[in-house]
């Protein structure tokens, strides 16, 4: 029950709720618990509740850590 | 999807692993060990799922703790729901509780019996229940940390804004942080770090934790893909390693420093902290939620008149030292015999974020 997934909020209605999409069939998603939904927005979707909006540039920030150290340090005695 | 691939790349995983081997040995020759919790359960599925703990040498400890809703509910609650069904009640549920055991029956059994229990997978879908059977009461079966309350507090205000009159909440809430408190209390539990849940985070933020932090044990905030959870066993092992201990959140894309406002604000206006009862820790002061006076009516025990009893756990499961992380599911005699998945014995083998379910999934299997 506590699974909790990214989607991607498609069409924000006016009753709370916004259609997103995670790779399958459009689903209708709550939005109330977020401040400020856009279509575009990905969030993270708990029991049907966009709980948080996904930060883009955080995501790419961490990312890219591993990009300029391309592998994590090598051990010395490998 | 965006941001689930990118954070499975297999290379980046594959070099963090040898990463974590390597701090895991080099932290191994210095003689000493270090004992690391796994709050949530869907950390306990994505480790055993990964194999994460096979990268750990014996002198780091992964182990699991209370963060599974359904584990931590207490027989008696179950027995409260079954009572309200066989008064006619309509109860609504998550389907993660319908095979949990009670003293005497599970919800499973009682809806096979004829109760009417039906499985939602949105507490906003209680609200049209609610609205078809203007006639009849309906429960939903309200268990959950605080990622799971927001949306059931947020249901609760619609309801009340539409003036819904035949809704009431039966609560088992629970607080995360006074668990873990609690947890670390116990002189006779040895923890020095926590991997912190992703996203109840994300509704209580990173500062929460900063208290446990300063009573010496590190926490990290991390995701559910295997480089976020390898990301955070490093840094932990690190601290554990040079004996620091801060709060450091590796799952900024999600987690804010000050979780989610709206989410803390639309709780505290329904709800207050009190004391809960957990399966196998006991009561702990403030790790759960009740109604505020004003919004009584929504309490399906005050509406009802039922009082959720202890009621009996089942001879030899073991689960309440598994959400402790004294011991590990192989340790329970019934594990795998008596227990498994398919006819569990304890609420730790119900849930898929039990531990002793992922531990059935995935370990045993590849041991075998
Ligand atoms: S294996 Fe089954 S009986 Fe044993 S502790 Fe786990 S849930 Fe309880």
């Amino acid at each position: 029950m506590c699974l909790a997934v990214p989607m991607k909020l498609i069409d924000i209605k006016n009753d709370g709720f916004a259609t997103a999409e995670a790779g399958g069939p459009l689903q209708e998603v709550n939005i109330s618990l977020i401040e400020d939904p856009r279509p575009g927005d990905y969030v993270i979707v708990h029991a049907g509740f966009a709980i948080e909006k996904l930060d883009d540039k955080e995501a790419m920030a961490r990312l890219a850590l591993f990009d300029m150290h391309g592998q994590p340090h090598q051990s010395p005695d490998k | 999807m965006k941001y689930l691939r990118e954070f499975h790349d297999p290379a980046t995983a594959a070099a963090l692993a040898k990463e974590l081997a390597y701090a895991g040995n080099s932290f191994a020759r210095s003689g000493r060990s270090a004992v690391i919790m796994e709050v949530c359960g869907t950390h306990t599925m994505a480790i055993a799922r990964h194999g994460i703990r096979s990268l750990l040498p014996p002198n780091i400890q992964l182990i699991s703790g209370p963060g599974c809703p359904v584990c931590v509910t207490e027989p008696g609650y179950i027995d409260t729901a079954i009572e309200l069904a066989r008064r006619g009640v309509i109860v609504v549920t998550f389907g993660d509780l319908l095979a949990v055991p009670g003293s005497e029956s599970s919800l499973a059994n009682a809806r096979a019996a004829g109760a009417r229990i039906v499985v939602c997978y949105s507490p906003a879908e209680t609200l049209r229940i609610a609205a078809q059977h203007q006639n009849s009461e309906v429960v939903f079966l309200a268990v959950g940390f605080e990622t799971t309350i927001a949306p059931i507090v947020s249901t609760l205000e619609a309801a009340s804004k539409n003036g819904v009159k035949n809704l009431s909440f039966l609560t088992a809430f629970k607080r995360v942080i006074p668990a873990m408190k609690a947890l670390v209390s116990d002189t006779s539990n040895r923890i020095d770090a926590f991997l912190c849940p992703g996203h109840v985070s994300a509704i209580i933020g990173v500062e929460p934790y900063q208290e446990i932090a300063t009573s010496g044990i590190p926490c990290v905030i991390a995701g559910f893909e295997p480089i976020d959870i390898l990301q955070a066993l490093l840094k932990l092992v690190d601290m554990v390693k040079n004996k620091e201990a801060s709060v450091i959140n590796l799952y900024s894309r999600v987690v804010r420093q000050r979780g989610n406002p709206k989410a803390q604000e639309l709780i505290d206006t329904f709800l207050v902290p009190s004391a809960a009862r957990w399966r196998g820790l006991g009561e702990i002061p403030d790790s759960g939620f009740s109604f505020r006076e004003t919004w009584r009516h929504f309490d399906a025990e005050a509406r009802h008149g039922v009082r959720i009893p202890e009621g009996r756990q089942y001879r030899g499961c073991l689960c309440g030292e598994i959400v402790k992380g004294k011991i590990p599911p192989e340790q329970c005699s019934h594990f795998g015999r008596k227990c498994t998945p398919e006819s569990p014995v304890g609420p730790c083998m119900v849930s898929s974020e039990g531990t002793c379910a992922a531990y059935y999934k995935y370990i045993s299997v590849q041991r075998s």
